[in-house]
């Protein structure tokens, strides 16, 4: 039987994991080849690396830290911030990725998701979407705006219809950021990331919000999510994705175990 | 030992060759050079991307030296898309053939409920006597991401359910494929990974 994922991720700002409530007040969380190394050791079953400065302070995503991380991983790894054209993907592939997320960039110009897909194959091409609701809308889900610069910049883009474009062009995944609960740890959006996931054909990733075991069964479930993200519960030694896969089992989601 | 890995530009072989690595081979990488071929000691080929892509392999010349170092029982494993190339071909691309050493062809999974592609960890049904999944136990996980895939038949070594049963892995001798990505799979992977290294012709054939 298929399983949910649970995906750890890592924000990367020069070259260190940090976290923070709604991209600010960052706090350093490690070494990210380490981190990574832990999470899998760990039973994720998927390592995402976003270097959360990348895009607006105009950096590439640092190809060392890339090629250090993906020496001894063998679960999936996806990349991103940064990443504006073909060649920057290319890069980050060469690096060690075996996917790359993209996100500003693609608002800007969405053609970069069909050459990334024409050159490494749909199921390399993430397309992340920060999304806030909109509490003047009539319906504040449906009417959710994509943001871009780590959440500081509206682009006017409602997020179920930019998630079809991605899908269309080629993107392989969305990554569905609530920016509303991000870093909150008060739970997932489950209404956007059901919106989201009841419109394309492609997995949807959920992130923004963890905080408790529940809150990952509930976006499983009533969320429909194929897979979730989490990064703060993970720092810290607060839990790991082992023991949170072993609860989510007994609330009886199907998850990788053993792992 | 001489793995060689074949490329036909349409992905990344980054992580296949970090595996390999990992595992003490030395893969070298090949997108038409047919020495490298005809000096293999495995065959590896790793495959993303469209079923049309394989076209190039016809363009270089590699699918008749690949047919023929099979032939002379050099081990080969074909990933993902390099796994329909071993049948008779894919609806994602019908006029394009596949190498046709397993007679049935590949299909997309059935359109429903579910989503298509099928991607993500999911468990393996192993057939008993299967060399290449020696040791994988009943419900190991491995990492999935297609939207094609092989009926399950007389050849198959592994079977998974999504929407349907299909192919997982398919064996016949010296021949091999995997529709999942051992080189992303963990220890389940990798002990995949390593049992194609360690292979070796038994006496009876």
């Amino acid at each position: 039987m298929i399983t949910k994922r649970i995906i750890a991720c890592l924000d990367v700002h020069d070259g260190r994991v940090v976290k923070g409530v709604q991209f600010v007040d960052l706090v350093d969380a490690g070494d990210p080849a380490t981190q990574a190394a832990r999470h899998a050791r760990e039973g994720a079953d998927e390592i995402v690396l976003l270097d959360i400065t990348a895009t607006h302070e105009g950096r590439k995503t640092l190809l060392d830290t890339v090629r250090r991380t993906a020496k001894a991983l063998f679960v999936p790894f996806c990349v991103g911030g940064g990443i504006r054209s073909a060649d920057d993907a290319a890069q980050v592939f060469e690096a060690g990725a075996d996917k790359v997320s993209v996100n500003s960039a693609a608002l800007k110009d969405p053609i970069l998701i069909d050459a990334i897909g024409r050159s490494f194959g749909a199921q390399a091409v993430v397309v992340a979407i920060d999304a806030r609701r909109d509490p003047k809308a009539a319906n504040p889900v449906r009417d959710a705006e994509v943001f871009v610069q780590g959440g500081r910049k509206p682009t006017g883009r409602r997020v179920v219809e930019w998630a079809r474009e991605a899908e269309q062009r080629g993107a392989g995944e969305i990554l569905l950021t609530s920016m509303d609960s991000d870093g909150t740890r008060a739970g997932f959006d489950c209404e956007l990331t059901a919106a989201v996931s009841e419109a394309v054909r492609i997995p949807v990733i959920a992130s923004g919000g963890a905080g408790t075991v529940d809150h990952f069964a509930d976006v499983f479930g009533r969320g429909r999510a194929d897979a979730a993200l989490a990064a703060s519960i993970f720092h810290f030694g607060i839990s790991s994705a082992r023991s949170l896969k072993e609860e989510l089992a007994k609330a009886g989601v199907s998850v990788r175990l053993p792992c | 030992m001489r793995v060689t890995v074949i490329d036909y530009k349409a992905g990344n072989l980054t992580s296949v060759l970090k595996a390999l690595r990992h595992l003490g081979a030395e893969p070298e990488v090949t997108d038409g050079d047919l020495s490298l071929v005809e000096q293999a000691e495995r065959i590896v080929l790793p495959g993303v991307g469209h079923f049309q892509a394989t076209e190039r392999l016809d363009a270089t010349g590699l699918t008749p030296a690949i047919r023929a170092a099979i032939a002379r029982g050099v081990p080969f494993l074909g990933i993902c898309v390099g796994m329909q190339w071993l049948y008779a071909g894919s609806s994602e691309a019908a006029e394009q053939p596949g190498l046709g050493h397993f007679p049935e062809s590949c299909a997309r999974f059935a359109e429903g409920t579910e989503k298509v592609p099928h991607v993500g960890w999911n468990s393996l049904e192993v057939k008993a006597g299967s060399r290449l999944l020696a040791g994988v136990e009943p419900g190991e996980f491995v990492y999935f991401t297609h939207s094609f895939k092989g009926p399950v038949s007389s050849d198959t070594a592994a079977t998974t359910f999504y929407i349907e049963p299909f192919a997982a892995a398919v064996e016949c001798d010296n021949v091999m494929g995997v529709q999942f990505h051992p080189e992303k799979s963990g220890a389940t992977g990798l002990k995949i990974l390593q049992n194609f290294l360690s292979w070796e012709a038994t006496g009876s054939e």
